[in-house]
């Protein structure tokens, strides 16, 4: 168990270096830093004297280890378009991420399980068949079309919720959270019913594919034979023995959301890392770009060490082959 | 022979599928209508002098103030709305095409290779895909862009736009291919036919092309058409976010997120008939992409 953690460990650890390393790379040869730091008016003796003191005439070993070691310290350089500190600027935006995920990524899960479970046990039936070819259709239409659809109903027609921003929010130490004002909460149904209705398609499809795979084996016609009940048969011997598969996809989809919520964010003009990910590709801000990466990585990697652990609670038998 | 009983059998289930016929019509009337647009357009979007701004926020003909002029109405510039859609399709179909056919052989390639050879090459460009599968399609997408913003020189930018647009969506969907292949390479690899190729002496390339790929072509399709969906819609997507197509000359995407400026007005013929189409061009994409799932894996009928 020991080993099995700290083998993920290191392997993450190695995950992070590559893509500091990708990140570093855009920072030093995707244009040139000095000149985007200096106006036409900067002499180049003053130019080169920068570039001096930056350190970017080290070697680039040494430049790496610094840049490394800088953003283990928090210190994550400035931005090229409004000159503040790129960690100031992400880590004020982190919360309406999170927060906007998080909400999606509970919509798809409290809606896509049940479904799925449903269509897998009547594959034929009428409701399935319409849930099925509904999710088709969900699936093939743009997040930014869903969108859009909401905003125009639910915002212009309807004008029963507010179709951009964040509303109200609360800062509770340090956090700017929308879910302690109805302002917020009423701002949040929109952007996050975007965002979870294509995760929903995903988590049903999925649960009923393993669904359907269970009821065909063995261990549940004989539990079938043996006249174990209906409601214990789908949900205890079936539906927990879909669920490993479940959780990878739950921890996949958490990189969906976070990716998928760059579209959203710029249809609701959601203040999140996403708009700002966008801006900063629009004005080739390198530094912001590198840092996304970063910390988008770093999510990335403590979802999948959680979803490691999971597994081994989930299913004795990981348990016992790691004794062994 | 086992292709040729696939087929008539598919064909068999395709008449017996309403969905599959709708969609099969309906992707067929939209890329014959983009092939055709210089054909079929009342005028060309692209050419400055063929409208006016007089003609502007004309509603679609069955409306009030309608014009015959213009089936379909027009937009703020007094575009012929017909013509902008048609010419937009055929830039999101020629993109996602174009992307798609680069992806596959890419993304084949490799995963034949891999296959193949098996040992470090696998190992290798595995690891390449898991990284790359970590990562959503759109955010790999969105990052190649950005770098070439940085890289190109400013005046050859928009020279550039369609060609970058496409290998950063081709280099953000060849991993489907590549895996699959993998897999299914690695399944033929044990087969008598091969390993009678190899001892016969017969080159790496000639045994992967010739013997091993018409056999796995069967799952490569669908996801070729799946792909070729995803592709339109990563360029509508990065279009619409402002990073892809510049307005004056738009695709699909392009043109939805200009009528976004009109979603508070009154003017919804702008924004709704573009989103239509793009949205009936990868549904049906998608339900053929489904169908031949279906028809190549019989265990799911």
């Amino acid at each position: 168990m020991v080993y099995f953690i700290l083998k993920r460990l290191v392997q993450s650890v190695f995950v992070m270096l590559a893509v500091a390393f990708l990140a570093f790379a855009l920072f030093r040869f995707v244009g040139d830093p000095v000149s985007q730091m200096t106006g036409v008016e900067t002499s180049v003796q003053d130019q080169e004297k920068l570039r001096e003191e930056l350190g970017l005439n080290d070697p680039f070993a040494v430049q790496f280890y610094r840049f490394t070691t800088d953003m283990l310290r928090g210190d994550f350089g400035f931005s090229y378009r409004t000159r503040q500190p790129v960690a100031q600027m992400i880590s004020a935006r982190i919360p309406a991420t999170l927060e906007l995920g998080f909400v999606a990524l509970l919509i798809s899960l409290i809606v896509g399980i049940p479904a799925g479970v449903y269509t897998a046990l009547r594959p034929r039936g009428v409701t399935s068949q319409t849930i099925l070819m509904v999710t088709l259709v969900g699936v093939s239409i743009p997040t930014f079309v869903i969108g859009i659809m909401l905003i125009f109903y639910f915002g212009v027609k309807l004008g029963w919720l507010p179709t951009f921003g964040r509303g109200g929010t609360v800062n509770v130490a340090g956090w700017e959270t929308s879910f302690l004002t109805v302002e917020g909460w009423r701002s949040l149904i929109l952007p996050a019913l975007t965002l979870g209705v294509y995760q929903l398609t995903l988590t049903m499809r999925l649960v009923r594919a393993e669904m359907m795979e269970v009821m065909r084996s063995d261990y549940i016609r004989f539990a079938t034979a043996r006249g174990v009940p209906m409601g214990r048969l789908y949900f205890r011997h079936a539906l927990s023995n879909t669920l490993v598969p479940v959780i990878t996809i739950i921890g996949l989809q958490f990189g969906g959301v976070i990716a998928f919520s760059i579209v959203t964010e710029s249809v609701f003009q959601w203040p999140g890392l996403g708009l700002l990910f966008l801006e900063s590709i629009r004005f080739v801000d390198i530094p912001v770009m590198g840092v996304y990466l970063v910390v988008i990585a770093l999510f990335f990697v403590i979802v999948n060490m959680v979803v490691d652990l999971l597994y081994v609670a989930i299913d004795p038998r990981l348990r016992v082959r790691d004794a062994t | 022979m086992i292709a040729f009983l696939k087929r008539s059998e598919g064909l068999w289930l395709f008449v017996r599928s309403p969905a599959a016929i709708v969609a099969a019509v309906v992707a067929v009337l939209i890329i014959f209508g983009a092939a055709f647009a210089p054909l079929l357009s009342p005028v060309n979007p692209y050419d400055l002098s063929s409208f006016s701004l007089f003609d502007g926020l004309i509603p679609p003909l069955w409306q009030e103030g309608g014009n015959a002029k213009f089936l379909l109405g027009t937009d703020d510039q007094g575009r012929d709305m017909i013509s902008s859609i048609l010419y937009g399709a055929r830039l999101s179909l020629i993109i996602g095409l174009a992307a798609m056919v680069i992806a596959t052989v890419l993304g084949v390639g490799l995963g034949l290779a891999a296959g193949y050879y098996g040992g470090r090459f696998d190992a290798f460009v595995m690891r390449i895909a898991d990284v790359q599968l970590a990562l959503p399609a759109i955010l790999t997408a969105l990052l190649i862009d950005g770098i070439a913003r940085g890289v190109l020189p400013a005046d050859m930018q928009g020279d550039l736009r369609i060609a970058v647009l496409t290998i950063a969506i081709a280099l953000s969907l060849w991993v489907n291919f590549a895996r699959t292949a993998r897999a299914s390479t690695f399944v033929q690899m044990n087969k008598e036919y091969v390993q009678a190729a190899i001892m016969m002496g017969q080159r790496p390339a000639r045994v992967m092309f010739v013997h091993i790929l018409p056999n796995i072509l069967g799952p490569l399709l669908v996801i070729m058409t799946v792909d070729l969906a995803s592709a339109i819609l990563l360029e509508a997507t990065l279009s619409f976010l402002g990073i892809g197509l510049p307005p004056d000359s738009p695709s699909l995407g392009t043109l939805i997120q200009i009528g976004m400026q009109f979603l508070f007005s009154g003017e919804w013929w702008i924004l709704w008939i573009p989103t239509l189409f793009l949205v009936a061009l990868v549904v049906s994409i998608n339900i053929l992409g489904d169908f031949l799932r279906d028809v190549f894996n019989p265990r799911l009928r």
